[in-house]
């Protein structure tokens, strides 16, 4: 299979501040459904920063989908879509017009932004609240129009951090089921969580990352067996420890 | 060119919900520029048309306090309110403290008091020196020189607090006029009594004091055409500017609310540059300066004269007028960036933003004219953009000039809006939001 991430001898440090990947090497398979967990401070997010061309490597590469990335490069980032943790989005504004602007900015034209917001809409149960104002949304409700403005111009790869953090059961249910739609269409899914339940349910593959190093990676089911657990949450209190990560 | 437009449509839509934002970009400008121009206009008619309530304590018997009662009703000044002395015996204080009262009371702002003996104390002055002048001129000094203490006499002059400096000093000054009148008509009297020996005409007397050269006050404007400014053409652009660069409230803080939320990342990520997303928002917010300067220009052209208030007379070069507002804007837009992209929070934004606007414009010369400040204020003037703006207005509006004389001024412009854009460019590059 080939990848759709390529990241090879990557390093990276921030400013004033001891490097956190060295030569870190990672490969995705196109058409997996990918988990990237570890402890607060591993480098998950950073990670993610920088597949999503938000920060610039010292030195290695980075490929998404056989292209380079590269911060300015509109080629590489019209490849993938990205569904941040924070809400993206303009609260004094309606889904359709988030949609809209959010399209446009992804590369699509009127008619298609039209034709895929309604499609998006009807999916993700938001249809009837088109025209409203984000701000009076639910938290779930939002949850939902940040995901549709991820995945408004279909990307063939797609990164989520936290998608459903915050969000009651149902919308929880209805966004997993539609990632998977997703990844059923041809999707990659890149997706990082502290919900580790919903990640069993979501990944076939997995990494665990600590201090910027790679301590496990492999097919979920796979390592469970290797390590004798039975569930991801005791895999990865195995692997990394029980104390305290952020102080 | 899509998204730049798609861009646009996404500010003015977030722009147009933004109901207490808008309402403070467009009526607070008018509220401000009508309220400024009636304030003013107000202290100019004070000044200078209605007159100014003057409490008069003639505590004199004398006739040269009649005549300097006459002469202050004569500078078209002061409206004259008589304050009966109080009666003989009484000390000079009660009389003084009947003024205070009265001021306090708000029945005047002004308060004059003539101290007993002031007629004579002038006549022997005055005889005194009539005879110097006529032994000068080489006549007998026949007057008698009485009895001269060689002190002056002294009127005091009481004034409420509230009645600002220049007026102050202009009534100061008009009471001078009348005091130099009194005397230099017991002077012509004396004078010609002695020479004469005999009491000077009225007639003439009128045509030896009345002033035979006239002041004719011209601008120097550089179109003929124009006459003397008005408050109007003082007040308009200056406020107009002041509401250009209170556009930093809104946009400074929307800027800060898109760096806060995760819309600014996802930007980041997105095929396109964030340069579309500042670019968009400026252009939006410039296009905000030019309707806000057309409304309240309009406003003083058409409203004014309704009101009461004399008409703005826009400046006959219309390609300096929309350039020069063009820029003005630019530069408000360009602050306003400035301060959205280093500020943390939106209350730093606001609160910054409106702060900053306000000292600007005091240091610019919007609140005081420039030409009022002195030493170190004149150097730190040149610091303030609002001040580069005012001037160019003020070539156009005031002097009458066109683009070509204001050109120095349009240089400093572009010149504050490359150095602005350059500092916000070097914000964003530092903050890694580009």
């Amino acid at each position: 299979m080939s990848p759709a991430i390529r990241i090879e001898e990557l390093t990276f440090h921030y400013r004033e501040e001891p490097e956190l990947f060295t030569h870190f090497n990672l490969q995705v398979d196109a058409g997996s459904r990918f988990g990237l967990f570890g402890p607060n401070g591993a480098g998950k997010t950073t990670l993610m920063n920088l597949m999503t061309g938000m920060l610039t490597a010292d030195s290695g590469n980075i490929r998404l989908l056989g292209r380079e990335m590269r911060p300015h490069d509109r080629a590489v980032h019209s490849l993938f879509g990205f569904v941040p943790q924070d809400l993206a989005l303009y609260p004094d504004l309606s889904p359709a017009e988030n949609l809209a602007f959010f399209g446009a900015l992804s590369g699509m034209r009127g008619p298609a932004i039209r034709k895929r917001t309604r499609e998006l809409l009807q999916i993700l149960g938001l249809a009837a609240v088109r025209d409203k104002k984000v701000r009076q949304f639910s938290g779930g409700m939002k949850r939902r129009i940040n995901l549709a403005i991820g995945v408004i111009h279909q990307p063939r790869l797609l990164f989520l951090d936290e998608p459903t953090v915050g969000v009651d059961v149902q919308t929880r249910h209805a966004i997993i089921g539609y990632l998977k739609q997703l990844n059923e269409a041809g999707t990659t899914l890149v997706y990082t969580s502290h919900q580790l339940a919903e990640a069993e349910e979501l990944c076939d593959r997995v990494a665990l990352i600590d201090k910027g190093r790679i301590i496990a990676h492999d097919q979920l089911d796979r390592l469970l067996e290797v390590h004798r657990h039975d569930g991801l949450e005791g895999l990865f209190l195995h692997l990394t420890g029980k104390n305290y990560r952020d102080q | 060119m899509y998204k730049l437009w798609a861009t646009i449509l996404k500010d003015l839509r977030v722009l147009r919900r933004d109901r207490i934002g808008v309402i403070a970009m467009f009526a607070m400008p008018v509220l401000l520029v009508i309220i400024v121009t009636e304030m003013q206009s107000g202290s100019f008619a004070m000044a200078n048309r209605n007159r100014m309530p003057l409490l008069l304590c003639n505590r004199d018997s004398g006739a040269a306090s009649v005549q300097f009662a006459r002469a202050l009703d004569s500078t078209g000044m002061f409206r004259v309110i008589p304050v009966l002395a109080a009666p003989g015996g009484q000390s000079a204080a009660d009389n003084d403290d009947g003024i205070r009262q009265r001021l306090h009371d708000r029945e005047a702002l002004l308060g004059v008091v003539l101290p007993r003996g002031f007629s004579a104390l002038l006549q022997s002055r005055t005889n005194r020196l009539a005879g110097k002048a006529l032994k000068s001129f080489g006549l007998d000094d026949t007057i008698r020189a009485g009895t001269d203490s060689g002190t002056a006499a002294t009127l005091r002059l009481y004034y409420h607090p509230v009645l600002q400096e220049p007026l102050r000093r202009s009534a100061e000054g008009a009471l001078y006029s009348a005091l130099r009148l009194v005397e230099s008509r017991q002077l012509l009297r004396t004078m010609y009594a002695a020479i004469n020996e005999k009491e000077l005409p009225d007639s003439l007397e009128r045509e030896l004091l009345a002033g035979h050269t006239t002041i004719e006050t011209i601008p120097v404007a550089r179109d003929d055409s124009r006459g003397n400014p008005t408050v109007s053409e003082h007040n308009v652009p200056a406020w107009t500017i002041f509401a250009m660069f209170f556009v930093v409230v809104s946009l400074g803080s929307g800027i800060v609310r898109e760096k806060l939320s995760g819309s600014f990342i996802r930007l980041k990520t997105l095929p396109t540059s964030y340069m579309v997303a500042v670019f968009s928002k400026q252009l939006t917010y410039l296009a905000v300066t030019f309707v806000q300067a057309v409304l309240v220009f309009g406003l003083g052209v058409l409203l004014f004269p309704l009101i009461g208030l004399p008409a703005l007379h826009l400046p006959a070069d219309w390609s300096g007028l929309v350039l020069v507002t063009l820029l003005c804007g630019a530069c408000a837009v360009s602050y306003a960036l400035c301060v959205g992209v280093f500020a943390e929070t939106e209350e730093q934004a606001n609160l910054f933003g409106a702060l900053s606007i306000v000292i600007l414009a005091a240091i610019g010369g919007l609140m005081i004219p420039d030409f009022m400040m002195t030493g170190p204020f004149r150097t730190v003037m040149k610091f303030s953009p609002l001040h580069w703006c005012l001037d160019a207005y003020y070539g156009l509006f005031l002097e009458g000039g066109g683009l070509r004389d204001v050109w120095p001024n349009v240089l400093s412009l572009v010149l504050i809006i490359a150095g602005l854009q350059g500092i916000a460019l070097w914000g964003l590059k530092r903050k890694n939001l580009i």
